[in-house]
């Protein structure tokens, strides 16, 4: 049996996918901790078997592996890796660590259209880390702290002054969750307009890391107008993707 | 008028290059030639060329000079005007600092604007270029380029006769067919070379004051390549092909061409000003009314300070056909307002009328942006 490996290498985790031409046999992640040439040769050596034929990188680190047989950019690879997780849909949208993308498809899962914000930090992975430091609450509790919050209006653009526009809020006295519920809140707003530039239609795919949070997936939902749908494996969407071009390229070569 | 026929103070701080072009300068103006810098594809040119005025281009392509420009002008303005109006300031570039008039017309409004500012310290002339090509629009463009021709006269002290304005079309008209004959080897399929070097070589001509000399080799250069065409063997072959359009690109901005290139596509034709937008169209030299002729030709550029602009996409429209394009990527320099606005049009127009894929980038002059500049150019690329 023979088996692609894609690796996504974002700036804040790596993650790692063995795909046997039909499913995701197994998947890893670590976070990059500012190493992602070792973090990739990590995830490589973790998943790596002698059954894997065809090794496909792709991310903001994808040319930092040796053992790579391809690299493809993040764009390409979360549209198909999104299209194999729930086929039909219109648009992607990911969230990531230093950049945000969104990406219309054709109705065969092929890119037609994208959008990138890599010129702000705010509307990324890091406004959310911001937050989670500041409010003192670790990702996996965002959950809890924003049930029945109300949310505050959070105004600042730009995520150094939207850091003590949260101080002062804090300082008002006003409550944690509202303050973390007005962040996402502004988050998925930002992320919405922009998104809106390519005009999606039907369903909305949330990849990356935010779309384990349920609160994310619904304030866009709400600002989009549009039903978004997340998957288990969102998180992996691009390194998915990744091993699926891998596998092609394995058959198209007999 | 005495021209200006010494070298600045700051010349011994200068590496060899700069200190080279402005020797270089310096013996042209030994010879008696004066300098009268341009900004701008609507100067007609064949104006102080009938006078044996060597016509230079002051549009800077570096983003050396505008840290000393931001301490003039605002931050958040388009940085060919920062740039340029930096090396007028800091006497870095020989072309500004040899130039006898520096000549600007009323395109966008932040180089309008600027041109106030370098008056104070440089002679500045600047010609009404109306924003429309209306009848009543040629009327007032055809008196500007009339009176541009009077101000050269008075304030070099000489006459412009209407034979060598001929003269000047003429020789004009040669210097754009050859390099229109350079640029449509790239109509071959696959192109003979690369985008950026392609670029390269119309860039360097606006260098280049012996236009005799630069027809010859261009005519040589295009021979050339066509003689060792070799389509078979060809590393560029299956190569996607994109036609570049928006701003003025250049310098710093060749990192777009780059990027494409790098990954995969290959730039066949440059709509732009450097490219076709500027060397595209002849001047009727058997005019009855010459100025009218110049006039009609310059106020036909389908530059996106013209509203409407329909002269863009009528280029466009025929380029995209005659080079067998397969997308389209739009160059915009930051906080350029005029071509950021179009681009809307631009990409209905691409996407919707001719059915290809459409990406713009809006860049400056550093190179801070290269890596994403590469992911999304690859980005592109892949979806061809
Ligand atoms: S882009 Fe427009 S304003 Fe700028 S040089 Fe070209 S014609 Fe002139
Ligand atoms: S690029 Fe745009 S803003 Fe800059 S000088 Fe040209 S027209 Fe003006």
């Amino acid at each position: 049996m023979s088996c692609a490996l894609g690796i996504d290498c974002g700036s804040t985790t790596v993650k790692g996918v063995l795909f046997d031409g039909e499913r995701v046999v197994k998947q890893e992640i670590v976070f990059t901790r500012a190493r992602p040439k070792e973090r990739m040769a990590e995830i490589y050596s973790r998943l790596y078997t002698p059954a894997v034929c065809c090794t496909v990188t792709t991310g903001y680190g994808r040319a930092l592996l040796p053992q790579a047989d391809k690299t493809v950019t993040e764009i390409t690879c979360h549209a198909r890796g999104a299209s194999f997780l729930h086929p039909h849909i219109g648009c992607v949208i990911d969230i990531g660590g230093q950049d945000c993308k969104a990406i219309s498809l054709d109705s065969l899962g092929f890119v037609s259209d994208f959008a990138m914000n890599d010129k702000c930090a705010a509307g990324t992975g890091r406004f959310v880390e911001m937050m989670c430091r500041i409010l003192d609450c670790p990702p996996d509790e965002i959950e809890r702290l924003v049930s029945g919050a109300s949310p505050v209006e959070i105004t600042s653009m730009c995520t150094v002054f939207a850091e003590s526009e949260i101080i002062s809020l804090l300082a008002d006295g006003c409550e944690r969750g509202d303050i973390a519920l007005g962040v996402i809140r502004s988050i998925c707003r930002r992320t919405a307009y922009f998104a809106q530039k390519l005009h999606p239609e039907g369903q909305v795919f949330f990849s990356g890391g935010l779309a384990g949070h349920e609160v994310f997936r619904r304030e866009l939902e709400g600002f989009l107008q549009l039903p978004v749908c997340v998957h288990e494996l969102s998180q992996y969407a691009g390194a998915i993707g990744a091993a699926l071009i891998g596998w092609e390229k394995l058959h198209r070569k007999g | 008028m005495k021209l200006i026929d010494t070298l600045p103070e700051v010349f011994e701080s200068f590496n060899e290059q700069r200190k080279n072009s402005f020797i270089t300068a310096l013996q042209m103006k030994e010879q008696g030639i004066p300098f009268v810098g341009v900004f701008c594809t609507y100067l007609p040119q064949e104006i102080p060329m009938a006078m044996g005025a060597a016509v230079v281009g002051l549009c800077s392509m570096s983003g050396e000079t505008i840290p000393d420009a931001e301490k003039d002008l605002p931050r958040n303005l388009c940085p060919l005007i920062k740039s340029s109006y930096g090396f007028a300031k800091t006497d870095k570039c020989p072309f500004f600092y040899f130039s006898d008039l520096i000549v600007g017309e009323t395109t966008c409004d932040g180089k309008k604007k600027m041109y106030e500012y370098l008056a104070e310290f440089k002679p500045v002339y600047v010609m009404e270029l109306p924003n429309s090509q209306s009848s009543d629009a040629l009327e007032l463009w055809k008196k500007e380029v009339i009176r541009f021709k009077e101000k050269l006269e008075q304030h070099f002290g000489t006459v412009i006769t209407e034979e060598q304005v001929r003269q000047a079309v003429r020789l004009k008209n040669a210097e754009r067919a050859a390099l229109r004959d350079f640029y449509s080897l790239m109509k071959l399929n696959p192109a003979p070379m690369l985008g950026q070097d392609l670029y390269k070589v119309l860039y360097g001509s606006t260098f280049k004051f012996d236009k005799e000399a630069l027809i010859k080799e261009m005519q040589e250069l295009t021979a050339k390549v066509r003689a060792e065409y070799d389509p078979q063997n060809s590393p560029l072959k299956g190569r996607p092909r994109v036609l570049v359009t928006g701003s003025p690109i250049g310098g710093v901005t060749e990192k777009v061409i780059r990027a494409l290139e790098d990954n995969g596509a290959q730039v066949v034709v440059f709509e732009n000003c450097s490219g076709a937008k500027s060397i595209d169209e002849d001047v009727d030299a058997d005019a009855a009314d010459i100025y009218d002729a110049l006039a009609r030709r310059y106020l036909n550029i389908g530059c996106s300070c013209m509203t409407p602009n329909p002269n863009r996409i009528r280029l466009m429209n025929r380029l995209i056909d005659e080079y067998q394009v397969d997308a389209v990527v739009e160059v915009i320099l930051q906080a350029c307002h005029t071509y950021n606005v179009e681009s809307l049009g631009i990409r209905r127009f691409v996407t919707g009328e001719k059915k290809l894929p459409y990406i713009s980038v809006e860049t400056d002059y550093s190179t801070s942006d290269t890596g994403q500049l590469n992911t999304r150019m690859a980005a592109f690329v892949e979806m061809i």
